[in-house]
């Protein structure tokens, strides 16, 4: 019978898998395993999307930069690189704990779990509270783009030999290009880090609940690849916003 | 093994078809089993009546447009409100009818079935996506009450941001909301037709249908974020002064049009991609043949969507992008074609020496062959750097994308709502009424945008509510033409309606056709197979169809 479609009985497909069906598992899908490759698979396909919308804006912060460069390095040099390197080192921790969450949903250890979830959510929060404090110190210094933006401090300190010397006035206006793009690009990662850490309170919850004690941990899982990628935009922003532009000769 | 077989039906069974007792429509009863479903077939079916009213409002505005169009005095409406007008009937059509037309109706509905599936990937994250569907349709109709926007669909910067004082934020929210819906659209198909396929039914067994529309979603979610983030700027630009398109503060308006066309351009093909997996389907089951050159057309689809994405600069040739730059996107353009070409030559080769039958749906289908082909070619025109300078901004680029769009896009919807009518609902349209209709719309289709190609030539700009009288003679014929083809867009709204209570009872497969829908009752059961099938024959196999029609037909039991 080469042309007729044959139908496979769904307990036949469990047999081959040796399949333990869980509460969790959806009834259109054949096996738990099609199931956690399928949310996989879209946490992926839905990444990419993100790479696509933050890709428009690093798309405008290089040509811009390439535009008004005197500008941008006079900009750059005003952020604060202490504070955007602990936030680096803060997220990474953050990262590692949320790895770690991960290892321990595999392993089916609960409290463990918890612990992990809990450790990240505070490096998640310690992250937002010095990029709040940046966000403050920019506000005092009229750093802000719009009506108050003050662009008296701007100097450009190695494009003119040992002298420090203000930009000319219409490139001093362009850090104000540079200052929106901080703050598009900034806020659009904190925003992703203040939705990221609602998740967490809602998977901490789960876990001490028990839900991803039993084997079924595509949830923790796909978050860990969402709170990865935040942590990925991060390292981009932090050498292209802070650090490349310093010293430009 | 097994204990039931699905065996393709090869006697007419419309004689003596009943209706099946249990379905997905009556399986649950009541506006909220609608409203939280998560059966594609049913959100299918949302998407179907929400898109047909907003088609309808997008429509009135085109009506509008062509009323004032109608004598070269600006005596109907003044210019602003004529601004709003075609700004309306802009976004309606692009963002909420021919974005979402194919793929959120026919594509929820079908592509489970098509591949075995019982569901698509994520039901509730389809059902959300209506839902962002409808909130973005609203915020659509508050900019509209508010008092219209008058940017014109492209939001061109600055004139959005700093001169026009219309809704523009309200409906940038609209499109961004309605770019969720279609990127999770997009997101869905992907992973559903990577994992969920039935055993056996591989990548080169699927219809073309499938296949178009996976090229089309790859454009969703690789375009719409880009759209995404350039109308948040051009919101935020608005709301708080900052001045990343403004020129006086160092922005760039030609970033915004970057931004803009990298998603919009690439639109197009989203749109028309799967309006051209329905041709295929159609084109093969009314020839009796499988489509020839099957890999080709699965690959053009697929060559359309990646060349898709290097040729929107072709919007900016005369917005100041370098010669070198415009020379490269011309060429990239006209690349396009290659692709579009192979479709229509392998559509005409299957045709040949087929067993050709005239159904509506095959109607629509020739019409959309010899409309797309027209709107096609004029494009290479467009494409063509020299070309380009003289006809753009004017008719000519605006019968061109209708051609493509209203000729190639709505043919192609068209065809498929009737094609999968009676699986979807159950019954059949009338016949002879539904073949006046498709010939009324082509009648009036070629009299509306035929005049407009000569308008454009002779130089009509686009966008003006005035023109100088010689213009008019073409003018009037075109709203003529509208007219007919209002009347053929009614025609289908009433008859389907009347069907669905007085239609002949359609049978599981009234076109004896070879495709995994059409092995399941009609309508189908909520969760499609009882049983999920095994897939051993390569798509369209009408051949062995047609040898097997002599003997009996056996059944595995």
């Amino acid at each position: 019978m080469a042309n007729t479609i044959a139908a496979h009985h769904d307990a036949e497909l469990h047999e081959e898998h040796e399949h333990v069906v869980l509460p969790q598992h959806r009834h259109h899908f054949e096996t738990e395993e099609q199931q956690r490759e399928a949310g996989s698979f879209g946490m992926w396909l839905f990444l990419l999307t993100e790479i696509m919308f933050f890709g428009g804006m690093f798309f405008a912060y290089l040509l811009y930069r390439n535009w008004y460069y005197p500008a941008f390095v006079a900009a750059s040099n005003q952020l604060n690189v202490p504070e955007g390197t602990a936030n680096t080192v803060i997220l990474i921790t953050s990262g590692f704990f949320m790895a770690l969450g991960v290892w321990a949903a595999e392993v089916r250890k609960k409290g463990l779990l918890v612990v992990f979830l809990i450790l990240t959510t505070i490096f998640g929060f310690a992250f937002l509270g010095v990029k709040a404090d940046e966000y403050h110190e920019k506000w005092e210094k009229h750093h802000i783009p719009g009506a108050s933006f003050d662009v008296k401090e701007f100097i450009n300190p190695a494009a003119y030999g040992l002298h420090e010397e203000p930009l000319a006035p219409d490139m001093a206006q362009k850090t104000q290009v540079f200052f929106f793009l901080y703050f598009a690009m900034t806020g659009m990662h904190a925003l992703h880090m203040i939705i990221g850490l609602a998740l967490l309170f809602w998977l901490t919850w789960r876990a001490h609940k028990g839900d991803f004690s039993s084997g079924y941990v595509a949830p923790i899982e796909n978050f860990g690849l969402y709170w990865h990628f935040v942590d990925i935009v991060w390292l981009f922003l932090f050498p292209l916003l802070y650090l490349i532009n310093r010293h430009p000769l | 093994m097994s204990a039931s077989t699905y065996t393709i039906v090869n006697l007419p069974d419309q004689a003596t078809a009943t209706m099946p007792k249990r379905h997905y429509i009556n399986n649950e009863h009541g506006l909220l089993s609608w409203l939280f479903t998560a059966d594609h077939k049913r959100i299918a079916m949302l998407y179907l009546m929400s898109i047909t009213f907003f088609f309808f409002i997008g429509g009135a505005f085109a009506g509008l447009i062509r009323l004032e169009l109608l004598t070269p005095q600006p005596d109907l409406v003044a210019s602003d409100t004529y601004n709003k007008f075609f700004t309306m009937h802009g976004i309606v059509m692009i963002f909420l009818f021919l974005v979402p037309s194919v793929p959120a109706t026919l594509g929820n509905f079908l592509i489970p079935i098509m591949l075995g599936a019982k569901d698509l990937a994520f039901p509730k994250i389809n059902l959300l996506s209506w839902y962002l569907y409808m909130a973005g349709g609203m915020f659509t109709l508050a900019a509209l009450v508010l008092g219209g926007v008058d940017t014109g669909w492209t939001f061109t910067t600055p004139l959005s941001t700093h001169y026009l004082n219309t809704h523009v934020v309200t409906a940038a929210t609209a499109i961004f909301i309605a770019g969720f819906s279609s990127i999770f659209t997009g997101l869905n198909f992907i992973v559903t037709i990577h994992r969920m396929r039935a055993p056996g039914m591989t990548w080169f067994r699927m219809p073309l249908f499938v296949w178009a529309n996976y090229a089309a979603s790859v454009l969703m979610v690789l375009g719409t974020p880009v759209l995404a983030i350039a109308i948040v700027l051009v919101a935020l630009e608005r709301l708080i002064g900052i001045g990343v398109f403004d020129p006086t503060k160092g922005g760039d308006p030609l970033l915004f049009q970057h931004l803009f066309w990298f998603y919009s351009h690439p639109a197009v093909y989203i749109m028309i991609l799967p309006g051209m997996g329905v041709i295929s389907e159609v084109i093969s089951t009314f020839s009796r043949k499988r489509v020839f050159g099957y890999t080709a057309v699965a690959f053009s689809s697929v060559a359309i969507a990646v060349f898709g994405f290097f040729v929107w600069a072709h919007h900016m040739f005369i917005m100041g992008v370098s010669n070198y730059s415009a020379l490269v996107f011309s060429l990239l353009t006209m690349l396009v074609a290659v692709p579009s070409a192979i479709k229509i030559f392998n559509w005409a080769f299957t045709l040949q020496k087929g067993s050709i039958t005239f159904e509506t749906p095959m109607l629509y289908a020739f019409g959309f062959m010899g409309l797309f082909t027209i709107g096609g070619l004029t494009g290479v025109f467009l494409g063509s750097l020299g070309m380009d300078i003289h006809l753009t901004e004017t008719y000519f680029i605006v019968a061109h994308f209708h051609f493509v769009m209203v000729g190639g896009m709505l043919m192609a919807f068209l065809a498929g709502i009737h094609f999968w009518w009676p699986k979807m609902t159950g019954r059949m349209y009338p016949e002879s009424m539904s073949k006046l209709a498709a010939v009324v719309t082509f009648i009036g289709f070629n009299l509306t945008f035929l005049p407009q190609f000569i308008l454009g030539y002779l130089g009509m700009p686009r966008r003006y509510h005035a023109y100088p009288q010689e213009y008019q003679v073409l003018n009037v014929l075109s709203t003529a033409g509208a007219t007919v083809l209002g009347v053929g867009y009614l025609l289908p709204m009433l008859y389907l309606a009347w069907s669905l209570k007085y239609g002949e009872i359609a049978g599981d497969n009234p076109w004896q056709a070879t495709g995994l829908e059409w092995q399941i009752q009609s309508p189908p059961l909520t969760e499609n197979f009882t049983e999920i099938p095994v897939v051993d024959y390569e798509a369209y196999d009408y051949e062995w169809l047609a040898n097997k029609t002599e003997h009996e037909v056996t059944t595995v039991g």
